[in-house]
């Protein structure tokens, strides 16, 4: 097989688990969404309050809609699901094509792990660190700076697992299969853990310091008059919850859909060349 | 399919550097420019200038994919 059918073929396994993905986000995702958006604008209007009762001009008008919420919640998180899917499965065949034949796994099972090694580095291990978050817990003033700490997480943890992956190739003669598995797998636990700790928390960051002292994260804490009396609560500690457990889930979705359809497609492939060279071969004789 | 064949079948069909790298940096390029424009673009970085139409049209998988958003 060549690089053009597995690049086609991540693509396709790609998109088909970008749809599930989505129909997944609209049913699980978009009602935590909505909850948020509702406390974000609720306490928008109590800031608003406490600043105009304290003395301050009230503030321009409400946001600008860009694209309106329907749209958003049904084609614009579609869009998104589709094209990441797309992205990820032409990332997942560069992998998978660089090792395709040279490992002793069968095609759907090497699909499989290279579909878990993305969802461990790209997702799940920057996750740990910067967990997914639902609108409203983030702050507009350090997208910046979490934007790049994020990017460290993904770009990190790939590097730690390719170190792992090497330091177990390294010692696989002398310590057999299974324990050089594990020595890359402390690898990989321990570099990571090494990069959560000296990364700040994105509660730490400077702006966050200075306006509510510090903290780990940037999740909204009850909204207090001068007196110190609470008038809006902090952000509903469930709904954060559901938010993060669909997200993961959604993610596990996407990769393991990716890996199986991928695997079942690059099989049903080799099996159909190989019936195509034995009638070759049948018609030559 | 038997594993040992389908593993034999893998091994028989490892593919050539030569035939390869134009696919492979072709994807790996387009897959890199799709994940940044769902994930970051009109964010912290934009290309398209100060609008945030990209930003705003996957505003809701960008926060469920997991990517820093506000």
């Amino acid at each position: 097989m060549e690089a053009r059918s597995f690049v086609l073929r991540g693509a396709l396994a790609g998109a088909v688990a970008g749809v599930v993905a989505w129909l997944f986000a609209l049913v699980v995702a978009e009602p935590q969404v909505e909850a948020a958006i509702g406390y974000e604008e609720g306490r928008g209007a109590a800031e608003e309050a406490l600043a105009t009762a304290a003395g301050a001009a009230p503030a321009g008008g409400a946001e600008e809609e860009v694209v309106s919420r329907g749209f958003q919640a049904t084609i614009g998180v579609g869009l998104g699901m589709v094209g990441i899917g797309i992205a990820l499965g032409l990332l997942f065949a560069v992998a998978y094509t660089l090792l395709h034949g040279r490992v002793a796994v069968r095609p759907r099972v090497l699909a499989l792990l290279v579909a878990g090694a993305g969802f461990l580095t790209i997702y799940a291990t920057p996750f740990v660190k910067y967990p997914a978050s639902p609108p409203a817990v983030g702050s507009d003033e350090t997208i910046g700076d979490r934007t790049a700490l994020y990017l460290v997480m993904v770009v990190g943890s790939i590097a730690f697992l390719a170190a792992a992956v090497f330091v177990a190739r390294l010692v696989r003669e002398r310590i057999g299969t299974w324990n050089a598995v594990l020595v890359g797998g402390v690898v990989y636990i321990a570099l990571s853990a090494i990069l959560m700790t000296v990364l700040p928390g994105l509660g730490e960051l400077t702006i966050n310091v200075v306006e509510n002292g510090p903290r780990v994260t940037e999740t909204p804490l009850p909204l207090r008059d001068a007196s110190g009396t609470i008038i809006y609560t902090g952000f509903d500690a469930d709904v954060l919850y559901a938010f993060r457990v669909a997200s993961f889930t959604a993610q596990a979705l996407l990769w393991g859909v990716l890996g199986l359809v991928f695997g079942a497609l690059v099989e049903r492939r080799l099996a159909r060349g190989e019936t195509t060279e034995r009638t070759a071969q049948a018609t030559s004789a | 399919m038997t594993t040992a064949g389908a593993v034999a079948r893998a091994r028989a069909t490892t593919v050539s550097a030569s035939e390869t790298l134009p696919w492979l940096a072709s994807a790996l390029l387009v897959g890199l420019v799709l994940y940044y424009f769902i994930g970051i673009d009109q964010g912290a970085v934009s290309v398209f200038g100060d609008t945030s139409y990209v930003h705003e049209l996957v505003h809701d998988a960008r926060h469920f994919l997991g990517f820093p958003c506000h």
